[in-house]
């Protein structure tokens, strides 16, 4: 068994003028948590659109769970779950109803579309809602039984599109501890969103994608670390202290560092994190100097995405 | 979490006799679903038949009572041609209810979710006007009722008012293709309700309330030619009500054009329908 679950290869998508997606490539490994991550518009949609057998592929190749999407689409289907960007569950039966019903459209006999849907209404934690219509749910809610849908078939791979817009944070933290709970069960999970905190969160690896291509693929540690180095970051706790922290983060810190007044922070990117951060400890004792706080900072994966993306549309 | 859950796998569907077999059980599937609305939201139901009934209130009441269409006098006879009219009337405008539906479920990304998953891709088209069209059928039995209530009758004998019943759900049946096309083309359920324009000069220009003599004579043809016309005229001739008509065509074979007319709608607009389905992602 092959050890990727999908393969994209140069998929284009043109939508008259508009070039959705332009030589796109991708590769998600089997059983992981795959991010397609990139800003409205990028070409997201699109390509789990095509993936999903939703869309017509112009050119290129994917195939999806051992299927090629265009010459086998009912196979394809077959091992697949899509929650789309908006909640595809029927507001007027209950949550049950909804179940059974897209069980049964997944050819599962009757007694078996029951017995599953109330598997499902537990593990996404809904049987006391069971009964209710879907209409009255929270979005947190809703959301969670849209993938209870979408997992009837314990697919092979779970397409997530923005699976968190529009939801609250309560709600957002709802969806991830579903989401995290699928791979479990074996199933592969692609998702696309625009929030970098998502994706950092939920994914073993983060395609970066914007105008309609892969940008850069790697994980999510990975891509804070094309960042560049790590930054050795002290607080002072007066103003007064703010020279002599600069001097010793200066003696550690490769160039010039970067002083923020307001904050009473002094920062400087450095070669050897562990030993600037140490000498730099040792200086601060040996001046007697005071600070709120000493450590080494990561860029966030704000910074990152902005620089990649910044750096390849520049 | 449970993690002895079953993980199911759909049946294969690789043979043909397989195939046929799925795709009835999921006609049968989206048919029920439909059933389970009207079950747990019969008020959307009610709402539904509230339309035609307020039109059967105000043409018999309001409108009737200046209208001369058996030259006996104002208002004379009326009921007798009106309500076959608003029969007709309904099936016509149904299908407004089936695209509004439809354009709804391609709104709320159903249709895409349908569309990723193993079923038919016929079953949504076709099991959508099962329901629909089982649904008229109880539209027009409350409908009867309520005009048998206010005096109407039937004539006919029992054959004939079964056989203008059917005539009425084979012209609701052949509409329904055309509303279920026109939700999966159009942007949202705005733009099909901005159809309603169009759906309603279609129902009117006809003789569903007026006799087409008395129109403007470019108009005429119109309403002569209009499939719901035929409909209207043939099933008060098989209720025994007034039939005032002409010497076009379609008037003087009114029973023939009411099935073909159908019948024409159909074969245009199902496999349009089914194609559009396919093609949603062109």
């Amino acid at each position: 068994m092959s050890s990727s679950v999908i393969e994209a290869h140069g998929l284009t998508r043109r939508f008259g003028e508009t070039v959705a997606l332009d030589d796109f490539d991708l590769d998600v490994a089997r059983g992981s948590v795959h991010g397609l991550l990139g800003p409205n518009g990028a070409g997201k949609t699109t390509a789990v659109r095509i993936l999903t057998t939703l869309q017509r592929l112009q050119t290129g190749t994917a195939v999806v769970a051992g299927h090629d999407v265009v010459r086998e689409p009912r196979q394809v289907r077959r091992r697949i779950g899509l929650t789309g960007q908006q909640t595809a569950v029927d507001d007027l039966l209950s949550a049950r109803q909804n179940l059974v019903y897209f069980g049964r459209l997944f050819r599962l006999g009757k007694a078996d579309a029951r017995a599953r849907a109330d598997e499902l209404l537990a593990q996404f934690g809904l049987t006391a809602s069971a009964d209710r219509v879907p209409k009255k749910f929270s979005g947190g809610m809703r959301r969670r039984l849209d993938l209870a849908a979408s997992m009837i078939l314990a697919p092979d791979v779970l397409f997530l599109d923005e699976p968190t817009t529009g939801l609250d944070p309560a709600g957002r933290r709802e969806v991830w501890e579903a989401i995290a709970g699928l791979t479990a069960g074996g199933t592969t999970v692609l998702l696309t969103t625009h929030y970098l905190d998502e994706a950092d969160r939920l994914c073993d690896r983060i395609s970066v994608v914007d105008r309609g291509r892969n940008v850069v693929d790697d994980t999510p540690d990975g891509l804070k670390r094309r960042m560049g180095a790590e930054r050795l970051e002290v607080v002072a706790t007066t103003p007064e202290a703010l020279e002599s922290i600069t001097e010793v983060v200066k003696a550690v810190g490769t160039g010039e560092p970067s002083v923020e007044a307001e904050a009473l922070t002094v920062s400087a990117f450095v070669h050897d994190p562990v030993d600037a951060l140490v000498s730099a400890a040792a200086e601060i004792r040996q001046r007697r100097l005071e600070v709120a706080d000493l450590g080494l900072r990561r860029p966030t994966l704000d910074e990152a995405f902005l620089e990649l993306v910044g750096r390849e549309t520049a | 979490m449970t993690h002895d859950m079953t993980t199911p796998r759909p049946a294969a569907d690789d043979s043909v006799g397989d195939r046929i077999r799925w795709t009835l059980s999921d006609y049968r599937v989206v048919v029920g679903q439909e059933f389970a609305h009207l079950v747990r939201q019969p008020a959307n139901f009610a709402w539904q038949l509230g339309f035609p009934v307020v039109m059967v209130l105000l043409f018999v009441y309001v409108f009737g009572s200046a209208m001369d269409v058996t030259g006996q006098g104002a208002g004379v006879g009326y009921i007798g041609y009106a309500m076959p009219g608003l029969f007709a009337m309904t099936m016509a405008f149904g299908f407004m209810n089936t695209a509004f539906a439809v354009a709804d479920m391609k709104e709320k990304g159903f249709i895409d979710r349908v569309r990723s998953m193993p079923m038919a891709s016929s079953a949504i088209v076709v099991g959508r006007n099962l329901a629909d069209t089982i649904q008229a059928a109880v539209d027009l039995a409350v409908l009867a009722v309520i005009a048998l209530l206010i005096g109407w009758s039937s004539d006919g004998m029992l054959w004939q008012t079964i056989a203008a019943f059917a005539l009425l759900l084979w012209l609701r049946f052949s509409l329904i293709w055309v509303g279920i096309w026109i939700g999966l083309l159009v942007n949202g359920t705005e733009q099909a309700g901005n159809l309603f324009a169009l759906a309603f000069p279609f129902g009117m220009i006809s003789s569903v309330f007026t006799p087409p003599e008395l129109m403007p004579s470019w108009l005429q043809p119109v309403a002569e030619w209009n499939p719901v016309s035929a409909t209207a005229t043939s099933i008060r001739e098989l209720f025994g009500n007034p039939v005032p008509i002409g010497d076009a065509w379609p008037e003087v074979h009114a029973m023939t054009a009411a099935i073909i007319w159908p019948l024409v709608i159909t074969a245009i607009f199902l496999p349009l329908g089914v194609r559009r389905f396919r093609n949603l992602g062109r």
